[in-house]
């Protein structure tokens, strides 16, 4: 630590130190010699000690997981180290994409329903967060709103299982012990849904499965989801609002001309992470609400490849095939919309 | 001063009342009803008279569940889970964190990538799987048999939290590090004198989205414990709920040797002992969530 003093010129005047600029010079010419790169390491081991717990867990449980992605080139041997198995090329990929089996069937429907679910969500759930910060902006009284603040963030910790399982009790049908769910009871009531359909329960019926997937999401996460919006929403200078009065805006007017150009920005980011994302699907909510009746609309890319993967484990190669396509271009929209996102304003979202 | 609120401003206000009320009483609606039904009689509950508030109150399928060692078990394992899981992800988070957020330190991009790339793109569930069995191999040759520790040290870490830390840690003014290092503190000492005091706010939340996270966790706790024992409450609730949907509910710890309750309110019993904990704790670490999310936006 005296070392690093003496570098360091005191000046008495404005009692700052600062750095000799002939040292800077010196540190600049010296910083090329990979010498100084060991040097400067040893100096600093403790700083890049702090950093091996870090990059160890992401290496063996990160990183490693793509070394296995090589059995997607192979013919599966359980239990075979991946390197060891037969190569067969791109055969897997070929069988998923252009095959004429129900594999590729199973794939290209797995696919769709992955993209589908997302751009729905993209539909239905984006708007409502935005919504809700307009309305909690209303409330004046503080502890109306953070009442209302509190209850709808609420879903939003309660676990996929814990939330799942609500939903398959809320929606049964009257086919498992004791009777209807309470909501396929009032749907029905309302005549919103035929007597068949509730007594057979909505989670088994692969025309519900999506509404109850983007129900269900915004229920959990618009509330959570509002609150960057009403960060935006809040930070506007109530002079704004009284200028527009005073030019004799009404509601609708000061909604577009005050509050819509503040928010832009933050709506423009979150709505291009959105589509970023639109191939990445939680699987665990997938997987805890589909059955077999429903896979038609509910079954999406990473279930197909756990059922593929996991459960029949002679196919490992083919389901790591499947992920990876999704994933892939997945990778490519994230970085896109990135990019976008890094263009459209000065913040990058990484 | 009071205005007069135009009419445009007035409809607005109590459509805002209006739907905010019903949006929030739809979020709170699930766990009242659930909560009532957990106490209902196995009549009130069996003919769906329970809408919202308990009929006949009893409490049997707390009662016959308190008494089920596998219930617990299951609640000890995901306290483990969770106490063990934060400690370790929060501890290996601030130690990366601090170290990314300095200038000084060499290839400092790309260790960036390093962390950033594990969230644009992953493996996917099954290499993960094979990753995860070869690691239990690993680990029971060094003689950790439990596959709890498995789920603690490998699983649940988030690079999106370390770059949160990373960024709370460059927010701190370098003035104060310098003092410290002209007072001849350790690197370790700047970090816990200086910089995790300074930094507090984001690491109660990065502590808490962890905490969250571990208490949830399901799936690969599913998929990686051998050993009924090991379970968390999270797969117990859902294997519970699986057997009760395949009929097997005489059977279990919620059968109903005196119909005193209905099998429903013992699935209902259970997620109210889920949820309670975080009920809880809840308004008092919800102003750390919303700021956690305002964190979000990052530059670089």
């Amino acid at each position: 630590m005296a070392e690093k003093v003496s570098e360091l010129i005191y000046d008495e005047q404005t009692n700052t130190y600062s750095m000799d600029p002939e040292q800077i010079v010196r540190d600049d010419v010296e910083k090329h010699h990979w010498l100084n790169t060991a040097k400067s390491i040893l100096k600093d081991w403790r700083l890049y000690l702090m950093l091996v717990p870090m990059l160890l867990v992401f290496l063996f449980w990160r990183y490693l997981p793509m070394y296995e992605l090589l059995g997607s080139f192979k013919a599966t041997e359980v239990g075979v180290d991946v390197a060891d198995q037969l190569h067969i090329g791109f055969a897997n990929f070929k069988t998923l994409l252009f095959g004429t089996k129900d594999l590729t069937y199973d794939f290209w429907r797995a696919f769709r329903n992955t993209f589908l679910l997302s751009f729905y969500g993209l539909c239905f759930g984006f708007p409502m967060p935005i919504i809700l910060a307009l309305f909690f902006n209303e409330i004046k009284s503080n502890i109306m709103r953070s009442t209302f603040q509190v209850l709808t963030y609420l879903p939003k910790f309660m676990s996929t299982v814990v939330m799942t399982t609500l939903v398959a009790m809320l929606v049964k049908g009257s086919s498992i012990v004791s009777g209807m769910g309470v909501v396929s009871q009032a749907l029905q009531a309302l005549h919103i849904i035929s007597p068949e359909m509730a007594e057979a329960g909505l989670l088994s019926n692969p025309n519900l499965f999506r509404t109850i997937y983007q129900v269900s999401g915004i229920w959990e996460g618009a509330g959570y989801d509002s609150i960057v919006y009403f960060a935006a929403v809040i930070a506007i200078s109530p002079t704004s609002y009284e200028a527009a009065q005073i030019d004799g805006a009404g509601k609708m007017a000061q909604m577009r001309y005050v509050v819509l150009p503040s928010i832009l920005s933050t709506v423009v980011i979150m709505l291009i992470t959105r589509i970023g994302s639109l191939l990445s699907v939680g699987y665990e909510k997938v997987l805890l609400l589909y059955d077999p009746l429903t896979y038609q609309t509910a079954d999406v890319v990473s279930t197909f490849s756990y059922r593929l993967g996991l459960n029949g484990d002679s196919q490992q190669g083919m389901a790591s095939a499947a992920e990876m396509i999704n994933n892939l271009i997945g990778m490519v929209l994230v970085i896109g919309a990135n990019a976008i996102a890094r263009k459209a304003s000065d913040v990058s979202l990484y | 001063m009071k205005r007069k609120l135009a009419a445009s401003e007035l409809i607005f206000k109590i459509l805002s009342y209006l739907f905010l009320g019903i949006f929030a009483l739809l979020c709170l609606y699930p766990f009242v009803f659930t909560l009532s039904s957990s106490i209902s009689s196995s009549e009130a509950v069996d003919s769906n008279q329970v809408i919202l508030l308990p009929k006949q109150i009893q409490f049997d399928a707390f009662k016959a569940m308190f008494t089920d060692n596998a219930f617990w078990n299951s609640y000890a394992n995901t306290l483990f889970l969770t106490v063990y899981g934060t400690i370790w992800a929060v501890g290996v988070s601030i130690l990366g964190g601090y170290a990314l957020s300095k200038k000084r330190l060499l290839f400092r991009k790309g260790f960036n990538f390093f962390l950033v790339f594990t969230m644009w793109f992953s493996a996917g569930i099954v290499p993960q799987y094979l990753n995860y069995l070869a690691t239990r191999d690993v680990f029971n040759a060094v003689g950790i048999m439990d596959d709890k520790w498995l789920i603690v040290i490998a699983m649940g870490m988030a690079a999106m939290n370390i770059i949160l830390l990373r960024n709370a840690f460059e927010g701190v003014p370098s003035e104060i590090e310098e003092a410290a290092i002209v007072d001849g503190a350790t690197e370790m000492q700047v970090l816990s004198k200086v910089y995790i005091p300074m930094a507090r706010s984001t690491i109660a939340t990065v502590t808490l989205f962890f905490a969250i996270s571990r208490w949830n966790g399901y799936f690969w706790a599913r998929q990686m414990t051998q050993n009924v024992n090991e379970w968390p409450l999270q797969v117990f609730i859902r294997t519970t709920l699986e057997n009760y949907t395949n009929g097997d509910y005489i059977t279990g710890w919620y059968n109903i040797p005196e119909h005193t309750y209905s099998p429903n309110s013992a699935i209902y019993a259970l997620i109210i002992c889920a949820v309670i904990p975080i009920l809880i704790i809840y308004p008092f670490i919800q102003k750390y969530f919303a700021k956690g999310v305002n964190m979000g936006g990052v530059k670089e």
